[in-house]
């Protein structure tokens, strides 16, 4: 059992508040896994200073006792000696478990800086948006470890974890982002994942961990590295995987939701003129503003709802 | 929370979820006076309202509720005025429940008696292994509705998911609608006279203004009951 809720925002006045809504759906989460934790946060793109780009990582917190200013310090010089020019800018921010690097260069760049600076460290999210925040302990407190009510942003997803598959770790915990600006989170199991990652590995994809949802984003992101729209991979996957899930991907544009064939795992959904949400549980939508007066369904098994982000919101100040 | 709750059953009770916990309500519905009339307020979502009532009480929701709503009743009359997650009347007993808005997966599951009455959807597995329960839905409902269904009455006023009725036993399941499959064994049947009658006795229970004429009987065809030696190879 697993917990996932996501908020896919389209008025841009509710975006300072996307932070401490989803903590608010974060925490009543907790019921249904209380073992780790983990948001993923996109931030209004007018709100990211030009070619800006953040990698997310884990196993870089400083140790106990050391100053965390001091570590930061230490860890962006580090990433900026890497870079040999390339990287401009680095910032650092611990965030519990997480350590949150920024700086103006591409993703992928960034990425290789903080790989070389960081050997032992592990790469949990890159992109232009989004900051992925994680780790191992209750929800509640891990959304205060990583200031979560003062995040905005325009669409966040949260899962709140009970394992089944592989280990309680922070490397273990959802969402999984491997490639840039997309999310996974899942509630249930894949059961015939350890064949699937056989298959990607000969095909030259890596993995970061045993768990059976990164074979699930990295499928993803291979059909989405095609081009393909998420409803076409979404299809994919409930072609090629079997199990139960409901999954929850995102990215710089979209938000989308599946279940599998029998629908075993619950999900809701609430759409209204302001936002779209999903929860695992109707009472984690209960904070959200005119739920109300939301048009609350139930998604069907194996058919993908899927919303793109209205840019022109963004473009054009409130 | 930990507000003690004003037991004065001949005005009514009402009861704020925002303020009273659900344990808090439940132990006091389990104590309430037959004939007594509660309104609960502002339930969020929350799990297991109004579960395990075992006496002639009638519980108001004013709003969404969570899982297991009104579980194991007995006896009792629940409405709530909005939808209901998951198990929905699970194991029901006996007396009436009633959603008006929608009501999530595997609603009245294992229902031994009473009614089960929802006026917009169903989802999947309604009725899951009903074994005597009455349900009425307004609108459609899921897949793998009465899956194993034992005993008991399941009218649809909409449209069935797919695989109704699979592996079903002694329940009788009638659809206005259209039905995407059928499981294993359901097959459809003829509607008798006394099919339609206790058909409009169901609607009008439900306060349906439906006509029995429009509906169509689906039930088992009985060849599961027993083991059959042409299918010694699938074991």
């Amino acid at each position: 059992m697993c917990g996932i809720a996501g908020l896919h925002l389209r008025n841009p006045l509710l975006y300072p508040a996307l932070g401490e809504l989803l903590g608010g759906m974060l925490s009543q989460a907790q019921g249904r896994g209380n073992d780790s934790a983990g948001v993923g946060i996109y931030s209004d793109p007018a709100t990211i200073p030009a070619g800006q780009a953040t990698v997310c990582v884990l196993g870089a917190q400083p140790d106990i006792g050391e100053d965390p200013g001091a570590h930061a310090v230490a860890v962006a010089a580090a990433v900026a000696g890497e870079a040999d020019g390339i990287v401009h800018g680095v910032q650092v921010e611990t965030a519990g478990q997480t350590t949150v690097i920024r700086a103006l260069a591409a993703p992928a760049e960034l990425d290789a800086a903080v790989r070389a600076a960081l050997p032992d460290a592990t790469v949990i999210s890159r992109g232009r948006t989004l900051t992925v925040l994680k780790g191992t302990g209750e929800p509640d407190a891990l959304a205060k470890d990583w200031r979560l009510a003062a995040r905005g942003g325009w669409q966040g997803v949260a899962h709140t974890r009970m394992a089944t598959e592989s280990a309680v770790t922070p490397g273990g915990s959802h969402p999984f982002s491997v490639g840039d600006d997309e999310c996974l989170v899942h509630n249930g199991s894949f059961s015939n994942h350890e064949s699937i990652r056989k298959r990607l590995i000969a095909a030259g994809v890596a993995f970061d961990s045993l768990n059976d949802t990164e074979v699930g984003a990295r499928f993803i992101a291979r059909e989405l590295a095609t081009g393909a729209p998420v409803e076409r991979a979404l299809t994919a996957l409930c072609a090629r995987f079997d199990g139960f899930y409901t999954l929850l991907v995102s990215s710089a544009t979209s938000f989308a939701v599946v279940r599998d064939a029998i629908a075993c795992k619950p999900a809701v959904v609430a759409e209204t003129a302001d936002l779209v949400a999903v929860a695992s549980e109707y009472r984690y939508l209960t904070g959200l503003p005119g739920i109300e007066n939301a048009r609350i369904f139930e998604p069907d098994p194996e058919v993908v709802y899927a919303w793109e982000r209205s840019l022109t919101k963004t473009l054009q100040p409130v | 929370m930990g507000t003690l709750i004003d037991q004065n059953p001949a005005a009514g009770v009402t009861v704020d979820l925002a303020e009273v916990s659900v344990t808090e309500l439940n132990r006091a519905l389990h104590r309430a006076a037959d004939g007594s009339n509660w309104v609960v307020t502002r339930p969020q979502g929350a799990h297991a309202i109004a579960a395990g009532l075992d006496a002639a009480v009638t519980v108001t929701v004013e709003g969404h509720v969570g899982y297991y709503c009104a579980g194991m009743n007995q006896l009792a009359t629940v409405v709530v005025h909005g939808n209901a997650g998951v198990g929905l009347a699970e194991n029901m007993m006996s007396g009436r429940v009633h959603v008006k808005g929608s009501a999530s997966q595997s609603a009245g599951a294992t229902a031994h008696g009473g009614i089960l009455v929802v006026d917009a959807d169903a989802a999947a597995r309604c009725g899951i292994s009903m074994k005597g329960v009455d349900i009425v839905v307004g609108g459609n409902v899921g897949h793998m509705s009465a899956f194993m269904a034992q005993a008991g009455r399941l009218v649809v006023c909409g449209d069935a998911g797919d695989a109704l009725g699979d592996s079903i036993y002694e329940a009788r399941l009638y659809v206005k609608g259209r039905v995407a499959s059928l499981g294993a064994d359901c097959v459809e049947k003829p509607v008798r006279e006394e099919h339609l009658l206790e058909l409009a006795e169901l609607l009008a229970a439900a306060g349906r203004a439906d006509n029995p004429a429009d509906f169509r009987r689906y039930g088992s065809a009985r060849q599961l009951y027993n083991f059959h030696v042409d299918n010694a190879d699938a074991y």
